[in-house]
């Protein structure tokens, strides 16, 4: 336990915090998105499977807890992080600063952060509260189970719904694009050996990442899926 | 040639600063930057002003000393070199050049230019060390070290010290300097014994001192002088979170 908490309070140890929670929420992502892809499939399908997440209340609120446990450790450490940075760097800034070489991604992390932490919100109100569209969440299929199928269709006919998740994935893909690759250091398995490994597989999780989450709503918006 | 100077004048610790701008004569293409300000310093000297104050020592890429962000990027930018080594034949005649100090809390400004790195040697007093009694030097090659953890360590222990990679990283972390010194000691067998400790304790003088955490920009190996990779602190992130796990405290 005394070992554990020197991870919360040394800088590198709040680094590897945010490099576990991290590494837990790039799972739950690819996990959501594959689970989530079945609506290509068709109504019955995504309707079974999610009664199927709901019909162990134990499990579903244990791992929406665990979830949630996650994620308030990533954003509560990423904001202490953010602001020790921000006080080292002190009162006055370059005249004409350079980036060094750094990248987009690397550099906003907390913005990008920001942003999926709105997303994830409005995500949660809109298709597992359902209090936005409250006559969409309130649709039952043939079985009389929850109409998810119904519910997401009828979500991503509205443009603006659409467009509010696109951006989101566009800011989910800078932060997953830089922070695939800075959990392996921050966890000290990067080296010069795997290191171009590393940055693909980066490079090939947030474009697949982005895609997926993007062809469901596009292709209802566009009549596709429907 | 000739150059528009912007230079950042402070006249004390607790002063505030702001910039000046001068106009630079009779530069030679093959001067270095620091003979360049030695030429404007004697100008400035001629008219009465005060000296703009910078450090250097050896003037040859080896010491360390040299600190000035040339353009926003500290050492000027030419891959591999410090400011000291960096020639006017790489500046347009005519050109305005910006020149700052080191800019981190954790840094100083002591007078224009000159900063306080003294953090640096509290950060070795606190780990980059290694305990034993030095008696007669041992023989070349007595003890037996693989060719590939020589060369890692040699190119860690490349590090001069300068800071350079501290001021090019927007949360001023001192990241690449602390993993030179670990990864220069945690992989020779001389350093194996304090291995863990070392790591711990550096992270945590690094934290007292006030430098930021690495957020992986990369922008430090960008500007390090003498091009120490990003791998030394991937090696102190693991160093720290091994040494942390078998309960070794600073
Ligand atoms: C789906 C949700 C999220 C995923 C998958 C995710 C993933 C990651 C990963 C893998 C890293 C790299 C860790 C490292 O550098 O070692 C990271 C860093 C970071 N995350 Fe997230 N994140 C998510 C949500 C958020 C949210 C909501 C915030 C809001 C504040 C946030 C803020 C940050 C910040 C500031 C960093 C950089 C920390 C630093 O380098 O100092 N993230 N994230
Ligand atoms: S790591 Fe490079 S930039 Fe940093 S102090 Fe050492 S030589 Fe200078
Ligand atoms: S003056 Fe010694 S490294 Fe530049």
């Amino acid at each position: 336990m005394k070992a554990l908490a020197a991870f919360f309070r040394t800088s590198v140890g709040k680094k590897l915090v945010m490099a576990v929670t991290g590494l837990l929420l790039y799972g739950f992502v690819v996990v959501h998105l594959i689970g989530n892809m079945q609506i290509f499939i068709g109504r019955e399908t995504l309707n079974g499977y999610a009664h199927f997440l709901k019909s162990e209340p134990f499990i579903l609120w244990g791992a929406r807890l665990g979830l949630l446990t996650i994620v308030c450790l990533h954003i509560v450490t990423a904001i202490s992080l953010s602001a020790s940075n921000r006080r080292a760097r002190g009162a006055t800034s370059y005249d004409n600063p350079s980036h060094n070489g750094s990248t987009l991604a690397s550099r906003i992390m907390l913005a990008s952060g920001l942003v999926i932490l709105f997303f994830i919100v409005f995500h949660l109100l809109h298709l597992t509260v359902g209090v936005i569209f409250p006559d969409h969440s309130a649709l039952k299929d043939d079985k009389g189970h929850h109409d998810v199928y119904g519910m997401v269709v009828k979500g991503f006919q509205i443009w603006w719904v659409v467009g509010l998740y696109v951006v989101s994935m566009v800011l989910l893909g800078f932060h997953l694009s830089h922070g695939l690759q800075a959990l392996f250091q921050s966890l000290g398995l990067k080296n010069s050996k795997y290191s171009s490994l590393i940055d693909k597989l980066a490079l090939v999780g947030w474009v697949a990442i982005f895609a997926g989450n993007c062809a469901i709503p596009v292709s209802i918006l566009l009549g596709l899926v429907k | 040639m000739k150059f528009t100077l912007k230079i950042w004048r402070q006249s004390g610790p607790e002063k505030s600063g702001h910039f000046e701008t001068y106009e630079a004569h009779d530069i030679q293409a093959e001067m270095s930057f620091l003979e360049m300000l030695d030429v404007l310093n004697e100008q400035i000297t001629i008219s009465g002003g005060q000296p703009v104050n910078f450090d250097s020592d050896c003037r040859e890429g080896i010491c360390g000393m040299c600190s000035l962000v040339v353009n926003g990027i500290p050492h000027g930018g030419q891959k591999g070199t410090t400011v000291c080594q960096l020639h006017m034949r790489s500046f347009a005649d005519g050109q305005t050049i910006t020149i700052e100090p080191w800019r981190a809390k954790a840094f100083p400004v002591l007078k224009d230019l000159v900063v306080d790195r003294s953090a640096f040697d509290r950060i070795i007093q606190s780990g980059g060390y290694i305990s034993v009694n030095t008696g007669g030097a041992p023989d070349a090659n007595a003890l037996p070290i693989s060719k590939d953890q020589a060369e890692m360590a040699f190119d860690a222990a490349a590090c001069i010290g300068c800071g350079a990679c501290v001021a090019a990283c927007k949360n001023s972390s001192a990241m690449l300097f602390a993993g030179a010194k670990v990864t220069h000691l945690n992989t020779l067998p001389q350093g194996h014994p304090e291995k863990y400790s070392r790591a711990v304790s550096i992270v945590v003088s690094m934290d007292k001192e006030g430098f930021g955490a690495c957020t992986v920009t990369g922008a430090c190996a960008a500007v390090c002088p003498k091009e120490i990779p990003l791998d030394v602190i991937s090696k102190l992130n693991r160093d720290y979170a091994v040494g942390i796990l078998k309960g070794v405290s600073a």
